[in-house]
């Protein structure tokens, strides 16, 4: 088991968001995670990520054989957590290219990896630009700044290419697209599908699982999955909303 | 780019690290301030007359004048008559010939800044004339410099071996009575700088002096000229640290720089004088005058400064730009943090024809630091078609600090153009969350996140000062976050 969430309670601001949720990722598995607004999806991508203002109240993640609550985000960053961001952050003045650089070497040094100078950097850049058929003039400009939506969702992914990360979140990445956009960042996901890299896909709509085919997927509602199954159930989900499944539940 | 982003991985420890005090004898005046403290300043200096007539004339107005209080600034008041205001090292009785004769501890100094002399000879090329406890110590390339017609040397020993270029040049730009600490320093400094550029020179290689206040109680009071003849270039670098101490030190210096027609000159400083402790005391009070005038046509003076010491600093590096089609810079980055407090800026006087102006200026503010900028841009009647943008950006780092914005603008030509900018942002969780998630630790996010917001004003120094300027601004916003 890669990622194992037994029992998780979660707050923000006192408020009690996730309410007992239980999760369990084998490698090299894609589960979609689909629920309605304030159903905690947000809420569990940030806190498997360790966003600080996240309160975790009860309940544990072990990610690896190891407690991943205990760790600092930049320490999970290191042990292969990468999280696409739903809002990538604009950082002014942050050249990409030194961004990326600096991302991939920290976490290289903490695996004990040799870092790799700029020459070297520069190849492997171009080499992921070239895989995801993307424009290198992302990498002249200053992280996320003046971003179009799809450009930064791109950005996310040509950031998870190059960090090879073994649990990749990818939080509501197809909020804002239109479709074309959508279709490159699937067609980017899908490239980095792979046995050694476990993918959790948030998403609020079954669109993107047109393109992005999980293994499995759960329903969130209230803080807690209330239903799992395979891809049909995302399709089920699609034709009948999301009070079908609540319906359900209540009887 | 890349060697400068190593360096700040390679900062470790927080707190002052230049903060130590090398032992080295001095000969120091008690302290005091009358007529003959300055006759004996001028006398020690074996000064010209006319020298010690300018600083007595100087020192007579000065007892007319008052401190000035309008910058946005809180310190106890300076007891002027507390300050030694001459000391100078033993070793320059006899002042030394080469690198050999200068005292070893003086060497070790430099090393522990990682500015060793020896190296930044051999590797930089970059001619040093060190400025030691306001005597000039040890002076290198000052050769290679007379080769090519070009001088450069101390204050001092301009007085004995150019007089003439002295006598015409000396407080032509800062007059002796421009501000309170403008007089105080005509009346008693003791030493600093002087470059000549001779018509149509490119000076060889950027000039550099160091300066270090070392001795106890020591008001510094540096002087700095620099003319450039028509046509000519010079590049001049200006960097200081300080050792730790407990008393509040003034430094109150003076630079002049005159460019003729064509010729460029390019002011570079990085300023790192002790802050002080979380409480401000101890730290340095850094009340400067800085002014450029383009004399000829066509002529350009670019002030680049970053400033992340002293308590408090008061500094308007300004242009007067008289040439017709001549050009003023100023790119700043001023650091408050604990109890820092900043009063920078500007002044650009729009005096000729077509004459344009650049502000760039970045405030950042963190713990209780108070950033302040100031401001002034003025289009004279005669300048027509002048222009001016200024931009102003403040970046603050938690929710104690301030950042405050003073611009004065006076157009007085109706074709004249000015624009003002102004911008005042955070750093945020978001941000620091985004690196973070991205393995980057909190640390190096925050000094990546700043030295982005001061790109533009790095972007204006010369290499080996940007790598200095980034790896101070990292020490100083050690820890600010979190």
């Amino acid at each position: 088991m890669l990622l194992s969430v037994k029992d998780l309670h979660a707050n923000i601001n006192g408020e009690e968001i996730l309410k007992g949720l239980n999760l369990d990722m084998g490698k090299g598995e894609v589960h979609a995670i689909m629920g309605p607004n304030g159903s905690g999806k947000s809420t569990l991508s940030k806190v498997l990520a360790g966003r600080e203002d996240y309160e975790v109240m009860s309940g544990s993640v072990t990610y690896k054989d190891e407690d991943l609550l205990e760790m600092s985000p930049e320490e999970r960053a290191q042990q292969g957590v990468f999280m696409a961001f739903q809002y990538p952050v604009e950082l002014p003045g942050v050249n990409n290219t030194y961004f990326m650089q600096t991302a991939l070497n920290s976490v290289r040094k903490a695996r004990g990896e040799e870092e790799l100078n700029s020459l070297e950097f520069m190849k492997l850049i171009r080499g992921k630009l070239k895989e995801l058929n993307m424009d290198e003039s992302l990498l002249k400009r200053s992280v996320n700044t003046g971003f179009s939506g799809g450009e930064m969702k791109r950005n996310e992914i040509l950031q998870m290419s190059l960090l090879e990360p073994s649990l990749a979140i990818l939080d509501e990445t197809d909020s804002g697209l239109d479709i074309d956009a959508l279709r490159i960042v699937a067609d980017g996901v899908n490239n980095l599908r792979s046995p050694e890299r476990s993918m959790l896909v948030i998403t609020h709509y079954q669109r993107l699982l047109d393109y992005i085919q999980p293994d499995y997927v759960h329903v969130l509602s209230g803080g807690k999955i209330i239903r799992s199954g395979d891809k049909s159930l995302a399709l089920e989900l699609e034709e009948h909303g999301y009070g079908w499944i609540k319906e359900q539940e209540a009887a | 780019m890349e060697a400068a982003e190593k360096q700040l991985e390679e900062l470790a420890s927080a707190g002052y690290q230049a903060g130590f005090v090398t032992e080295i004898e001095s000969e120091t005046l008690p302290p005091g301030l009358d007529e003959s403290v300055i006759r004996l300043i001028s006398a020690r200096k074996n000064e010209p007359e006319f020298v010690l007539e300018w600083r007595l004339e100087a020192y007579r107005k000065w007892l007319e004048m008052i401190e000035p209080n309008w910058a946005h600034l809180h310190y106890p008041k300076i007891d002027l008559q507390s300050i030694s205001y001459f000391s100078a090292p033993k070793s320059a009785a006899d002042a030394p010939q080469s690198l050999d004769e200068v005292d070893p501890e003086l060497l070790r100094t430099y090393e522990k800044l990682g500015i060793p002399l020896e190296e930044q000879k051999m590797l930089a090329g970059v001619a040093v004339d060190a400025v030691f406890d306001s005597v000039s110590v040890a002076t290198t390339f000052r050769k290679q410099l007379a080769e090519a017609g070009v001088i450069f040397c101390s204050i001092s020993e301009a007085m004995h071996d150019y007089p003439e270029l002295i006598k015409q040049y000396l407080g032509s730009v800062v007059p002796q009575t421009d501000n309170y600490f403008a007089a105080l320093n005509a009346a008693v400094f003791t030493d600093g700088t002087f470059v000549y550029i001779p018509e149509g020179v490119r000076c060889p290689m950027e000039l550099s002096t160091y300066f270090r206040i070392n001795e106890r109680n020591t008001g510094q009071f540096e002087r700095t000229l620099i003319v450039a003849e028509k046509g000519s270039y010079v590049s001049y670098l200006e960097g200081c640290t300080a050792p730790q101490r407990d008393e509040n030190q003034l430094h109150a210096a003076v630079v002049e720089l005159i460019a003729k027609e064509d010729a460029q000159i390019k002011y570079s400083t990085v300023q790192n004088w002790y802050p002080g402790d979380a409480t401000g005391k101890g730290g340095i009070y850094n009340f400067v005058t800085k002014r450029g005038v383009c004399e000829g046509d066509r002529s350009h003076i670019s002030w680049t400064q970053v400033e992340t010491g002293s308590a408090i600093t008061w500094k308007y590096p300004s242009c007067i730009l008289k040439g017709d089609d001549s050009v003023g810079e100023f790119y700043s980055v001023a650091v408050a943090r604990s109890a820092q407090q900043a009063d920078t800026g500007t002044k650009m006087y729009h005096i000729g024809e077509n004459t344009r102006s650049t502000i760039v200026s970045k405030g950042i503010s963190a713990d209780r630091g108070q950033n302040a900028y100031r401001g002034l841009v003025r289009m004279n009647k005669g300048a027509e078609q002048g222009r001016n943008h200024t931009q102003c950006d403040s970046l603050l780092i938690g929710d104690k600090c301030g950042a405050h914005t003073f611009p004065y603008i006076e157009v007085g030509n109706p074709t004249a153009k000015v624009e003002h900018e102004a911008t005042t942002s955070k750093i945020g969780e978001d941000q620091l969350f985004y690196c973070r998630q991205r393995g980057i630790s909190e640390e190096d996010a925050v000094s990546m996140i700043v030295n982005g917001f001061c790109k533009e004003v790095f972007n204006e120094l010369p290499m080996e000062f940007a790598v200095e300027a980034r790896k101070l601004l990292a020490i100083s916003l050690e820890g600010a976050v979190g």
